[in-house]
């Protein structure tokens, strides 16, 4: 596929919905967008009537040629931005979009009769470039084998609930951090490591692997699955910032 | 585009002239990067320098430290909108690599442990304005931010400054690097932002 330009383009908020207890599912109309593959990121620049401009990067929630851009954002507290699109942002706003951006973190379906497996590994809102990729090849022809393991702080905090249990084509594994799910015989903790090598595909599969969330979240889950043995160059990651 | 975003306040008292347009002060450091992050040890290290006739020049970790570390204070730039300002640095300036090589080639591929490469014009490196670095903030760099060593070129976007840093290839050409192959511009002037292409 010819990569497709990065420009900036004029958005419309046409929809926005409650994710979770703290985040927005934001759904922007872009006449101009030449579409996206799954799993790229746009840049959002705000401007203040003053004229003061802040800018940062939301993963695209949804794929293709169409032109219904599907974000889904966190608050971060005391953020600048995020705050801003969770709380302030109404129907009928503009906002400007740069994009799309990222052609290394992506997933296209593969013309390979049999593809390499495909390994997800999400932290907290990291699962949208992650979704993106599941829902995308939920829709094409290919038959590589999908799975999603994703680490939330409880079950209320999920994005994507709805959308992830409907997935067909991708075994989802949720760990909680904070509280589990009444009945849930794993106790509440972080991911640990031997959950990490029992619930992903191992290196003898030679999966592909994207790993997503905040960044100590990837350093420690991309450093244990170089420890398991997958090579280096099948570990895709992106991190979305914060100290932890 | 002429619109404002009315609601939209923004972290005021923060906008300071040496911020270049798009990009927000932080007091952490963030890391961008696109895969694991290495662990590279300096009793392993090496840097080589590779003209574009094939002769090699390289230095190992203690060859390094007696060309002469130099303090460096520095404004930095990420791609990703967030710039640090004032930060100490430590590292040697590719003048003294540069010293002994023979080269008419006017661009370099850096080369990183994990397989990374980035360009860069040869002029951008020389004249005191880019550093082999190995501290930063008075500590050792650590390997998420790039250690044991890695370019230091704080005129350009900070995916130039190419973390975990083993080699530099000479070429004729401008031929794109990693992340310039995904995207993002040959140069990365942040005063003109050249983010992407
Ligand atoms: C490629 C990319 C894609 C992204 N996609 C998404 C997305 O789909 N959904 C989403 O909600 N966010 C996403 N992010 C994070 C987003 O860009 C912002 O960093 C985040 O919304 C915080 O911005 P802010 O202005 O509210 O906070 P800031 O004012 O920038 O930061 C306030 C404080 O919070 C810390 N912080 C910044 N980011 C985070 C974070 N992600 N987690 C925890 N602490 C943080 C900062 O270090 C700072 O101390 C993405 C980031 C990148 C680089």
């Amino acid at each position: 596929m010819t990569p497709r330009r990065a420009a900036w383009h004029r958005a419309t908020v046409v929809s926005v919905t409650a994710e979770t207890a703290t985040a927005r599912r934001i759904e922007l109309e872009v006449p101009t967008w030449p579409g996206n593959e799954a799993g790229s990121h746009v840049d959002i620049r705000l401007t203040a009537p003053d004229g003061y401009q802040a800018t940062r990067s939301y993963s695209v929630a949804s794929s293709g040629p169409g032109t219904r851009l599907v974000l889904a954002v966190d608050e971060v507290v005391d953020g600048e931005v995020s705050p801003f699109l969770v709380r302030v942002l109404a129907v009928g706003d503009s906002v400007e979009v740069h994009g799309p951006l990222g052609r290394f973190f992506v997933w296209t379906p593969s013309a390979d009769p049999d593809p390499a497996p495909v390994q997800l590994v999400a932290g907290g809102s990291g699962v949208v470039p992650l979704y993106a990729m599941a829902a995308a090849h939920e829709r094409s022809d290919d038959g590589s084998e999908f799975r999603l393991l994703y680490s939330v702080r409880t079950p209320d905090d999920v994005f994507f609930r709805r959308e992830l249990a409907a997935l067909r084509r991708t075994r989802v594994d949720l760990v909680h951090t904070r509280s589990a799910p009444e009945g849930d015989r794993r106790p509440p903790r972080r991911l640990v490591r031997e959950e990490l090598d029992r619930l992903t595909l191992g290196p003898a599969l030679a999966p592909r692997i994207f790993v997503c969330g905040s960044t100590p979240f990837v350093e420690t889950v991309s450093r244990w699955l170089l420890e398991a043995g997958h090579a280096p160059a099948a570990v895709r990651t992106e991190r979305f910032g914060g100290s932890g | 585009m002429s619109f404002v975003n009315s609601g939209f306040t923004g972290r005021r008292g923060q906008r300071d002239e040496r911020l270049p347009p798009g990009q927000t002060l932080v007091e952490d450091w963030p890391v961008l990067s696109a895969g694991p992050t290495p662990q590279v040890s300096t009793a392993d290290w090496t840097f080589t320098i590779t003209t574009e006739d094939g002769a090699e020049h390289r230095w190992s970790w203690d060859d390094l430290t007696g060309l002469g570390i130099e303090d460096v204070t520095t404004d930095i730039h990420c791609v990703t909108h967030w710039s640090k300002l004032a930060m100490p640095w430590r590292g040697v300036p590719l003048d003294a690599f540069f010293a002994d090589v023979d080269t008419s080639a006017d661009y370099v591929m850096a080369h990183c442990h994990g397989g990374y490469t980035t360009n860069v014009p040869l002029e951008d490196l020389l004249d005191g304005r880019a550093w082999v670095a190995v501290e930063a903030e008075g500590e050792p760099l650590t390997p998420e931010h790039g250690g044991p060593a890695r370019l230091l070129v704080p005129h350009l976007y900070f995916w130039k400054s190419a973390k975990w840093l083993r080699g530099l290839q000479l070429m004729p050409d401008n031929d794109p690097g990693f992340w310039e192959q995904h995207g993002y511009h040959l140069r990365g002037d942040p005063w003109q932002e050249e983010r992407y292409w």
